[in-house]
């Protein structure tokens, strides 16, 4: 009897990845999914933060396909080595920050580590040809197998028919027959098959799969960079951009104005990492200081802390600062009009 | 029956996840781990999880802000 061969498939929640590894199981192949955090993933967190998520629990996208196509997932924490990929991309960017070439062949290359280690004999993923202007080419395809070192052993069964035969084809451990030969922008095929395998409610995500697609989330990292002086982040950044309304006033500090209370609530949990304020005499919204303040920049950030809150249009605001050592002290100022704050200061 | 805790408090999912996923792999079947939480995405998460991992979710709990998973390690 033939030995039964064994995939891990990249799982990324969407439909794709979802087709391409049931395609491959139906084939007899025993297949395991793999996802990678890189701390950027569309995936989880913000609906935790945002109150206006709540009413719908979101679910991870990911375990959902896992467990509808009834395959193990293993999630894996690539955070601190992905820096390097978005910080120094070999092929560069897309329309925004998001280094899909190198992300694609940094993911493949972990999954070609991840199958030497635990005995597998293929990779899937569910790449289309032409689908995604940088990463998903014809001239691009060889250069994911190549550099992530997978070369053979990588199989993209949706668009394998466009695509020399590897390993898996010629070994027989997959019919290539079997495969398909999608290509280009258009869904149709793809929604086509998932109604042959009967998925229903998978997730359509528009972009791409992580926040360096988002432009606005891609201006609020530069920013953050450029203030710094360097490329260096760490996770809570990467969170913290995520959530609020940015407003840099002076090129040596931000604000971050909670904009509901999830996100209000959100930001609590780092008023011991940060300076933060909030107006006493009114209602308002939660706000961090990032960087160093001099008392005229408190005096500046409290005037617009109390424009967003409910005393917006009175004579004085009191605003409670607090320091990250737990001291507190409040000050009194005029809410900043609209039309004061310069377009510029935001993020 | 020895019971583990893991505390997974101020993380988002999936990271609760990755943390249960990784402790698990070092705990032997039958062992109860124990999740303590912040982000109450991991109610769903971590049974789904364990769902498609062969673990059994023993019980839940919300307390305070707090959201407690408890598994057992399946086979
Ligand atoms: S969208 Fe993000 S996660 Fe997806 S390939 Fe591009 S950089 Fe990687």
């Amino acid at each position: 009897m033939n030995k039964q061969r064994k995939a891990v498939a990249l799982i990324s929640g969407g439909l794709d990845s979802m087709l391409a590894t049931k395609v491959i199981m139906e084939q007899g192949v025993h297949v395991e999914g793999i996802n990678f955090f890189t701390g950027f993933c569309v995936e989880g967190h913000t609906h935790a933060i945002k109150k206006k998520d709540k009413a719908k629990p979101k679910r991870n996208n990911s375990l959902w396909v896992a467990e509808q196509l009834g395959v193990k997932l293993h999630i894996v924490d690539v955070i601190e080595e992905y820096k390097d990929v978005l910080i120094n991309p070999k092929h560069g960017y897309g329309a925004n920050l998001n280094p899909c070439l190198d992300c694609k062949i940094f993911m493949v290359n972990k999954a070609k580590q991840w199958i030497e280690e635990n005995d597998f004999d293929f990779i899937i993923t569910g790449e289309v040809m032409g689908q995604r202007p940088m990463s998903q080419r014809k001239e691009t395809m060889p250069v994911v197998a190549k550099e992530s070192g997978a070369d053979e052993r990588l199989l993209r069964p949706l668009c394998a028919k466009n695509l020399p035969a590897t390993l898996p084809e010629r070994e027989g451990w997959v019919n290539r027959d079997e495969l398909y030969d999608f290509s280009g922008r258009s869904r149709k095929p793809q929604m086509a098959l998932a109604e042959k395998y009967g998925f229903v409610d998978y997730a359509q995500p528009a972009g791409g799969c992580c926040f360096l697609t988002d432009e606005s989330y891609s201006k609020k990292l530069v920013d953050l960079w450029q203030a710094r002086g360097n490329k260096e982040y760490e996770l809570d950044d990467v969170m913290l951009l995520k959530v609020g309304r940015h407003i840099r006033p002076q090129p040596h500090f931000k604000m971050i104005i909670a904009r509901e209370e999830g996100e209000g609530r959100f930001l609590q949990g780092y008023k011991k990492d940060f300076i933060s304020m909030n107006c006493i005499s009114h209602s308002g919204p939660l706000t961090l200081l990032d960087g160093q303040l001099s008392e005229q920049d408190l005096q500046l950030a409290a005037q617009i802390t109390a424009r967003y809150g409910q005393g917006r249009d009175a004579e004085q605001v009191e605003v409670n600062i607090h320091l990250p050592d737990g001291t507190e002290k409040q000050i009194s100022v005029k809410p900043l009009k609209a039309s004061e704050i310069p377009q510029e200061w935001f993020v | 029956m020895s019971r583990e805790i893991l505390d997974a408090r101020r993380l988002l999912c999936p990271l609760p996840v990755i943390r249960t996923q990784d402790k698990v792999k070092k705990m032997l079947p039958g062992q109860q781990l124990e999740v303590v939480c912040t982000d109450p995405g991991v109610m769903q998460d971590i049974p789904a999880w364990c769902r498609i991992n062969g673990h059994q979710v023993l019980e839940t709990i919300t307390n305070e802000g707090e959201y407690i998973v408890v598994l057992q390690v399946g086979e």
